[in-house]
């Protein structure tokens, strides 16, 4: 350096002035590639997921299918390039053409060269049906109770309109009668059944009670076989792609959609309705159809019964280990091991849940207190209990961990204020220490939650089904139903997206369940990062 | 509480603490070596020393604050009004319950004004509204702060200055109507004008209380107390009355950390 510029930095430098701090770019750049990986995770899902229920315009194309051609009415569903015989790049596009109950194969890969016209034709309609996924055509006329009226005719529309909401009051009445009434005669009966086997009652009198609720049973079955033939008298005639014409009932279709006749804001309106009707309904068709109801239901209670056995546990005991053991190699082995309790795999949990929790206490609690359902097992099966149960104790060391260093970090003055106004060593813990540390011991436990919602392998063992026949809460007694199985959203994309019998038509929903675990996830720990900012305020500790 | 009169007509104890041949060990450490001194009742007793040399480890083994500590020791006896704090029939939250302490750091709990103060009787099982609402204005008012959060006994105690906040700390160390209040450096952490506050507040207590106040401020040594205990490397060096300590010292070590020729 020569003198002269010495003289214009009057101070010693090293020259890292000029260069800046490379370690803030290094640090800031770690920052911003986690931060673009996760928001481009959530974008994806949230593109793929809500964009499943956008209802797509219905092209129809004329392919040319070796000397003839065919016609196929669908949507484009993917666009890909592949390398055909000649190594010459090829475009081909990819149809849903739904109609699942005339040709096996709904999804057809078309070669671009090889179509030979394309239109949209403003009467082509999207029929979502019970069975069979969607069907695609053009509608010709309805039959209700024998009166045929045409397409063309005016009040069409009013009067599809009017069938359909018919249909679907009456098929909720249907639903009501074979789930819920037919339902409570068939606990009754088992309940019966197993009164009998324990010689509560008599055999005759058992038999004649089975005979009125077999009378009581034959009325309900009767009722529902009634509405639905009523329903079935209502018919839809449609024109699918190729001319053929098909007559449905209407105790099989759920609603009926124009895609090509409606604007943006009509479409948007019919986007809100799937997704409410995701939300809310029952799977189909080995869940490739229908809602997630029961799936979001399963996840919300097992998380919320998992916190439950967690908290209080964890909490425990980890007032044991900071408070009250004497603090040496023994406690720090423990400290260890509750450490590394974290690091297991899930699935041994699992295990050891199946294990433990199944077969050994589920097990003796059969022989016990329900051995007349025997050998039907009642608590000695996978059940949502022990799937809690199960996760309770994987989220175990979390809690631990968050509530130790929750209670460490609580000033050692107010211990010894608390014991100098003479409280005993439990009130100074219970009335000071511990509502100071809540806000952190939240933490843990939203921690939990959020490991444990998310959480699929172990469940798999222990208690999670492809589809629960019931919700473990309902409205028959005991109400709350602690050994049914029960759905998973993690479970269900897994399902959805390996087990589904027809993978390609149930990827959008694999989207759209992964955006709705995420959202149960985040609104799950929303709601507890609420309290405990409530509770900060309350107890906010002390700024020195 | 009998009335002001009474009291002073009352006979004080000039016994009321006695500390016997006092040593403490903290492990191998030893911090109090053989201290003999006695606290006479209704006084103000200052603890001065340098740091370290074992002035807040005998205040607080008047209260067995150091229980808390592992692997302490300690040889010799405190007595309170002729009774040992170590004889076994003698609990620990029994004696806490006489023997009140302020610390050096202000230390509310995250509550209510209103529930720190009633603290202590709260853990002792007095939950009787009336009882709670009358021990609240008492101690604040005996405490100087009763005016400054009259209307806002339900807010939060940390919504307090660090002053009011210490005199808090110091009603809720006389809810309970203790016999003597232990305060270990209670100004520290003060600003002088909040100390100025807690020192008139401690003349004023002595006539209900019986005070051992650890102290480094020589100053409020001499503006607040009646007699003065020089401590130096775990010894008693010198206790006598503060004018006489501060004025004519007969030991040369206390002299010298008087004037501050100290090394």
């Amino acid at each position: 350096m020569t003198s002269d510029s010495q003289k214009t930095e009057p101070f010693a430098t090293t020259g890292r002035s000029r260069k800046g701090e490379p370690l803030v770019w290094l640090t800031a750049a770690g920052l911003a590639i986690g931060v673009v990986m996760a928001l481009g995770l959530f974008l994806l899902i949230l593109v793929k997921g809500a964009s499943s229920f956008w209802p797509k315009r219905i092209e129809s194309f004329e392919l040319r299918k070796g000397d003839s051609s065919e016609q196929v009415s669908g949507f484009i569903t993917q666009t890909r390039e592949r390398k055909d015989a000649e190594g010459k790049a090829v475009e081909e596009i990819q149809i849903f053409r739904g109609n699942k109950d005339l040709s096996a194969d709904t999804f057809l890969y078309a070669d671009t060269r090889d179509i030979i016209a394309r239109n949209i034709s403003k009467n082509t309609l999207l029929i979502e049906r019970l069975t069979y996924g969607p069907a695609i055509g053009e509608a010709v006329a309805i039959t209700q109770g024998g009166t045929r009226i045409a397409a063309e005719a005016a009040n069409f529309r009013s009067a599809l309109n009017e069938i359909l909401e018919k249909s679907e009051e009456m098929r909720s009445e249907i639903l009501h009668i074979e789930r819920k009434e037919i339902g409570k005669v068939s606990v009754a009966m088992e309940k019966l059944q197993r009164d009998e086997k324990a010689k509560r009652k008599s055999t005759e009198q058992a038999t004649r009670e089975r005979a009125t609720l077999q009378v009581e049973y034959d009325k309900l079955k009767a009722q529902a076989t009634e509405l639905e033939q009523k329903l079935n008298t209502n018919t839809l005639t449609y024109r699918v792609a190729g001319g053929r014409e098909v007559t449905a009932s209407f105790s099989q279709l759920l609603s009926i959609f124009a895609p090509n006749q409606t604007g943006f804001f009509e479409r948007l309106g019919e986007s809100f309705r799937r997704a409410w009707h995701f939300l809310i309904e029952e799977p189909r068709e080995a869940n490739t159809e229908g809602g997630v109801f029961p799936a979001i239901f399963g996840t919300v209670v097992m998380t919320l019964v998992m916190s439950l056995f967690v908290t209080p546990f964890g909490v425990i005991a980890a007032i044991y280990l900071r408070e009250y053991a004497k603090q040496g190699f023994m406690v720090r082995i423990v400290r260890i091991c509750v450490n590394n309790l974290a690091g297991v795999p899930s699935i041994v949990f699992g295990v050891f849940g199946l294990a433990f929790f199944v077969y050994f206490v589920g097990g003796a609690i059969d022989r016990n207190l329900y051995h007349e359902a025997l050998p039907t097992p009642t608590f000695g099966t996978p059940g949502i209990l022990w799937a809690s149960l199960t996760l309770a104790l994987l989220t175990l060391p979390v809690v631990i961990v968050a509530t130790e260093e929750a209670l460490s970090a609580v000033p050692r003055g107010v211990r010894e204020a608390a014991l100098a106004c003479g409280a005993s060593k439990w009130q100074a813990i219970q009335r000071v220490v511990l509502p100071a540390s809540l806000p952190g011991i939240l933490t843990g436990v939203i921690l939990a939650m959020a490991r444990g919602a998310g959480e699929v392998a172990p469940l798999m063992l222990v208690g999670v089904v492809k589809l629960a026949p019931s919700l473990p809460i309902d409205d028959i007694a005991p109400f709350i139903h602690a050994e049914r199985k029960f759905m998973h959203l993690g479970f269900h994309i897994y399902d959805l997206g390996f087990q589904s019998p027809d993978a390609e038509a149930a990827k959008p929903f694999v989207y759209a369940t992964a955006l709705l675990l995420i959202v149960v996830v985040v609104t799950l720990n929303l709601a507890a990062i609420l309290i405990r900012n409530r509770l900060k305020k309350r107890f906010a500790v002390s700024s020195f | 509480m009998p009335p002001l009169a009474e009291q002073t007509m009352k006979q004080t104890r000039p016994d009321f603490i006695r500390v016997e041949d006092f040593s403490f060990h903290y492990g191998a450490k030893q911090a109090i070596f053989g201290i003999d001194m006695s606290i006479p009742e209704n006084e103000v007793t200052a603890l001065i020393g340098p740091s370290g040399c074992g002035k807040s480890t005998l205040l607080r083994n008047m209260n067995r604050m150091n229980d808390l500590i592992d692997g302490v020791r300690h040889e010799g006896d405190i007595r309170l009004d002729g009774v040992s704090l170590y004889d076994p029939s003698v609990e620990v939250i029994s004696l806490r319950k006489r023997v009140g302490m302020v610390f050096q750091k202000y230390n509310p709990f995250a509550k209510s004004i209103y529930e720190n103060v009633v603290f202590s009787l709260r853990v002792a099982g007095r939950n009787r509204k009336a009882e709670l609402d009358e021990t609240v204005e008492r101690s604040l008012t005996d405490a100087a702060l009763w005016d400054e959060v009259k209307d806002r006994l339900h807010d939060s105690a940390f919504g307090l200055s660090g002053g009011q906040q210490q005199r808090l700390c110091i009603a809720r160390a006389i809810a309970n109507r203790p016999e003597i209040l232990l305060m270990d450096e209670p100004c520290a952490a003060l600003d002088p004008l909040a100390t100025l506050k807690i020192e008139e507040l401690i003349t004023k207590l002595k006539q209900q209380y019986t005070i051992v106040i650890v102290t480094h401020n020589m100053e409020q040594a001499t503006r607040c107390s009646d007699r003065t205990a020089f401590l130096y490397m775990g010894k008693l060096i010198e206790f006598g009355q503060t004018m006489q300590i501060f004025e004519n010292p007969r030991m040369a070590e206390t002299e010298a950390y008087i004037t501050g020729r100290f090394s």
